[in-house]
């Protein structure tokens, strides 16, 4: 690219993404240098100069949206600690990854929170499970583990209580198989270990003040318990972890003056089994069954995510075949099937929320039964789906949706899977979608909720990164499956649903507009699986191996998941083979980055509504907490 | 106008309960009595109303691929030459696969030559760490391990009832036929054969000796062990190197493990019966 070609008239915000990287290439020779390890991309930018470039990034070509930021541990291969950060526009088209190095020993990256608000959580997860600090960071304090917790379990050097072996299959399962339980070695009492500062007394003591200050909770507690002044009316209240509003174990601690909410955190951890740290001990295809556990909604969107990104890495060796057509087809039937389902149950849980308890929850999962009942029959399951694969599927499609009865009192089913689906998507789904509406759209009570609640507007929304409904409610037009698009959504008629007023009930809006959304490419999928049926699901008429060797390289696999964007980002490291572990494996997770604008959209409103505009975000703790 | 919204909801209400009353009415009230035809038609697309199941006094059957816990294949009793022998040959991958890790497996060896056999010593499975994912049975080259359907596990003490061994998991061919028909039979025009992979081999074999005549299958045997071989389980494949005849010598530890399945089913069945 030449520099006349980049004149000032020159649109920089319009530019591609190469064009992009070689602009900040030549612009900043001295502290940007291109990524050339094999299969990987982007631009390593001096942790010197990162926020200077980060806003050149943001204003000047237009990459609006920090999708994710994340840290690898490089131990033994260079020996550093790496931030990774995805950003895109809002606009569309591809991500333009930037990272920063750091020392392991004295890890520093400044944080970049002032550019992009949606980097606060993730750099505390990254200070929290890899140990980089973030000057600049407002509020740097662990995020997922608590503060006395030693060490940074995500590191390549730290091993859990139970540890056994670096990676997956473990020699002691065969052929010399002896079995032991994990207690065994991890004798409870004995398993825990503090960071030497830590002062336990003080968990003891059991005072509201202490409770809330020990927890490093952003809270002025000792002002708002000052008995002697006047302006004392402000209370703390804590909410949860459990509390049946709270979709799981989370908690949110708010400082109210009267009914209204002046400062909200949210504390979550408590649902934290270190996804990432038993992702990078399995094996890539171990993985999949796990991801089903993130958000356990919508199963069948996660596999597909986390197979997308594995593929874009197994692309990039010699031997791979990408999946037939009839393959992506069902994926993205599965993956709409599980949309309906996930804004079903958003939509109901969230009613719940503001009170209209149970009832109409109850008819929407009448037909999340049946959507459930077909991926048992298909998958096997009937949320822990597990239906993907590197380049195929599980199966395809029996021929019936039949049971067998073998227990007592067994009821038996039996349905022709295509005309199932056929009377699912042209006449079940569209009729609860329509009771659905005509129960609540112009409910005067559910408008009286709803209308100007929880209000985000769509300059937070892009920079908190803020995804999936909550950033369609509040007027972005921005769906992966359109901005971005992968398998055959490109060639799939269908409308990204927006809404511009930013409150609980734009948000609520969306979802229904996203239900019919999803109907409308139902029945497009329908004749596509007809016109290909007999088709094998595997490019070359086989399943996959059981353990693929994966090329060296990164990849950043994205869906449009029902909760909001979800990106895996994996990397495989290893030898010229490739390995069949992955290095790193990171979950994008948008019920987690989803809650960073929270604290802002419960400004000033009622304790009641809390609840309101958690729910009507749409968290799944399984997913948020990792 | 204020409280349409309420009337509106109260009256979706309303329709789904009187949906439920005029599909009994139109299916004749064949939810009373317990035929299985109409609790398709109560569960299908077209119904309206709302019809639950009285878990545990009825339950819905499950589908062929419903995948719980999965269960050990050995040959049935009265199978002419195999009664009571595990369709496993303890090649490993089942272990390998599985991404919690609680396939635990000892693989066999013959106590004269010392030499791997191929079917397990022992074979247990963790079920308190089984996630259900069903790679085991998936990716099982001899189909020798599958999923169960029957979900209802819970025991008052995890402790001594939840590492299921080989005793515990192992179940007749039957018995998967019975659960997976389709499935079975897709298996089978896979394998090209009900029987074991390698006892089909064994069986051609014996045929073509016979012929022969020639006394001396041990000759053949590396035929019948080299199904194992896949790339990724070279251990596996070590017997057929050696060639050993796992099959043909009747040293008494099979025998003995042959007589345990056999008492073991023996008692199943007259649990069932
Ligand atoms: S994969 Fe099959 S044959 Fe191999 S050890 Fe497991 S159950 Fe046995
Ligand atoms: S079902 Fe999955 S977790 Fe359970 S034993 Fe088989 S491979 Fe392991």
């Amino acid at each position: 690219m030449d520099q006349a070609a980049l004149a000032p008239e020159r649109q920089l915000d319009a530019i591609s993404v190469e064009d992009a990287i070689t602009h900040l290439n030549s612009e900043y020779a001295d502290e940007v240098q291109l990524d050339e390890r094999e299969g990987y991309g982007g631009i390593i930018v001096d942790s010197k100069r990162l926020v200077d470039i980060a806003r050149v990034i943001r204003d000047d070509l237009g990459f609006d949206y920090l999708s994710s930021a994340t840290a690898v541990d490089y131990l033994g291969e260079g020996d550093h600690l790496e931030m990774v950060y995805h950003a895109y526009r809002t606009t569309g088209g591809g991500a333009l990854v930037f990272k920063a190095r750091t020392d392991r020993d004295n890890a520093v990256i400044p944080s970049l929170v002032s550019i992009w608000r949606g980097s606060d959580f993730q750099e505390r997860e990254a200070w929290d499970l890899m140990g980089i600090r973030f000057p600049g960071h407002p509020n740097l304090k662990r995020i997922l583990m608590w503060e006395g917790f030693q060490g940074h379990p995500l590191r390549k050097d730290w091993r859990e209580a139970y540890y056994e072996e670096e990676q997956k299959p473990f020699d002691s399962r065969w052929p010399g198989g002896h079995v032991h339980r994990a207690e065994e070695k991890n004798v409870f009492g004995k398993n825990v270990t503090y960071p030497p500062d830590i002062d336990l007394g003080r968990l003891m003591d059991t005072s509201e003040a202490a409770v809330y200050q020990s927890l490093g909770l952003g809270v002025d507690v000792e002002r708002i318990m000052d008995k002697d002044g006047f302006e004392t009316d402000e209370l703390v209240v804590n909410m949860g972890p459990h509390h049946p509003s709270t979709h799981g174990v989370f908690r949110m601690v708010l400082t109210v003056d009267g009914e209204t909410v002046t400062s909200l955190e949210p504390v979550m951890g408590y649902l934290h089994r270190n996804h990432e740290k038993i992702g990078e001990r399995n094996t890539y295809l171990h993985n999949i069954p796990f991801t089903d556990r993130l958000d356990y909604i919508s199963s069948m969107g996660n596999n597909h995510g986390y197979v997308l990104a594995v593929e874009q890495l197994m692309s990039l060796g010699r031997k791979y075949n990408p999946p037939t057509y009839r393959c992506e087809a069902l994926r993205v039937m599965m993956v709409e099937l599980s949309r309906i389902v996930n804004h079903l149950w958003a939509i109901g849980f969230w009613l719940n929320d503001i009170g209209a308890f149970f009832t109409p929850v109850l008819y929407f999962v009448q037909e999340r039964e049946r959507i459930l009942d077909f991926f048992e029959a298909v998958a096997g399951s009937r949320m822990m789906c597990n239906y993907m694969r590197f380049g195929g599927l599980f199966g395809d499609l029996p021929e019936r949706l039949k049971s067998v009865s073998n227990l007592a009192n067994d009821r038996v089913r039996d349905y022709n899977t295509m005309q199932f689906l056929t009377e699912m998507i042209n006449e079940r789904i569209p009729r609860t979608i329509d009771d659905l509406e005509r129960l609540l759209t112009q409910n005067e009570i559910l408008i009286e909720r709803s209308v100007g609640v929880g209000v985000l507007t769509r300059e937070d929304a892009i920079n908190y990164s803020a995804a999936g409904p909550l950033l369609r409610g509040s007027g972005v037009d921005y769906d992966i499956r359109r901005a971005d698009p992968y398998s055959i959504y490109p060639e799939l008629d269908f409308d990204v649903a927006v809404e511009n007023e930013g409150d609980m009930y734009a948000r609520y809006r969306v979802r229904v507009s996203e239900l019919r959304e999803s109907v409308r490419i139902l029945k497009q999928i329908l004749p596509r699986l007809e016109a290909t049926a007999g088709e094998s699901i595997w490019a070359d008429g086989k399943p996959g191996a059981y353990a693929p060797r994966v090329p060296h390289g990164e990849a950043y696999g994205r869906v449009e998941n029902g909760k909001g964007e979800l990106g895996y980002y994996v990397v495989s490291a290893g030898g010229r083979g490739g390995s069949s572990n992955p290095w790193r494996y990171h979950v994008r997770a948008p019920s987690f980055i989803n809650l960073t604008p929270m604290g802002i959209m419960s400004r000033g409103y009622k304790v009641a509504d809390i609840v309101g505009i958690l729910g009507s975000i749409d968290i799944v703790l399984g997913e948020t907490d990792r | 106008m204020y409280g349409t919204g309420l009337a509106k909801g109260l009256l979706l209400t309303l329709r789904h309960f009187v949906d439920s009353y005029v599909d009994d009415i139109r299916y004749g009230f064949r939810k009373y009595h317990h035929s299985t035809d109409n609790f398709g038609i109560r569960q299908g697309t077209k119904t309206k109303g709302v019809i639950t199941v009285q878990y545990p006094d009825e339950k819905v059957a499950v589908p062929e691929r419903f995948r719980f816990v999965p269960f050990l294949i050995v040959e049935d009793e009265d199978h002419p030459t195999r009664a009571g022998k595990d369709w496993c040959t303890s090649c490993g991958i089942c272990a390998k696969v599985c991404p919690p890790q609680c396939i635990w497996i000892v693989r066999g060896n013959d106590p004269n030559t010392g030499r791997p056999v191929p079917e397990p010593e022992a074979f247990f499975i963790d079920i308190d760490i089984c996630m259900n994912c069903g790679y085991c049975a998936e990716y099982c080259p001899f189909d020798a391990i599958k999923m169960d359907h029957d979900y209802e596990l819970a025991s008052y003490d995890r402790t001594t009832h939840h590492i299921h061994d080989k005793e515990r998991l192992s179940k007749p061919n039957s018995y998967w036929r019975g659960i997976a028909p389709t499935r079975a039979y897709e298996e089978m025009l896979a394998r090209g054969t009900w029987e074991h992979k390698d006892a089909a081999k064994e069986a051609r074999r014996g045929a073509a000796s016979a012929r022969s005549s020639s006394s001396a299958p041990a000759a053949e045997a590396p035929a019948a062990v080299a199904a194992p071989a896949e790339a990724e389980a070279p251990a596996a494949s070590a017997p057929a190197a050696e060639g050993a005849t796992p099959w043909s010598e009747d040293d008494a530890k099979r025998e003995e493990r042959r007589r345990k399945a056999l008492e073991r089913k023996a008692k199943r069945a007259a649990k069932r019966g």
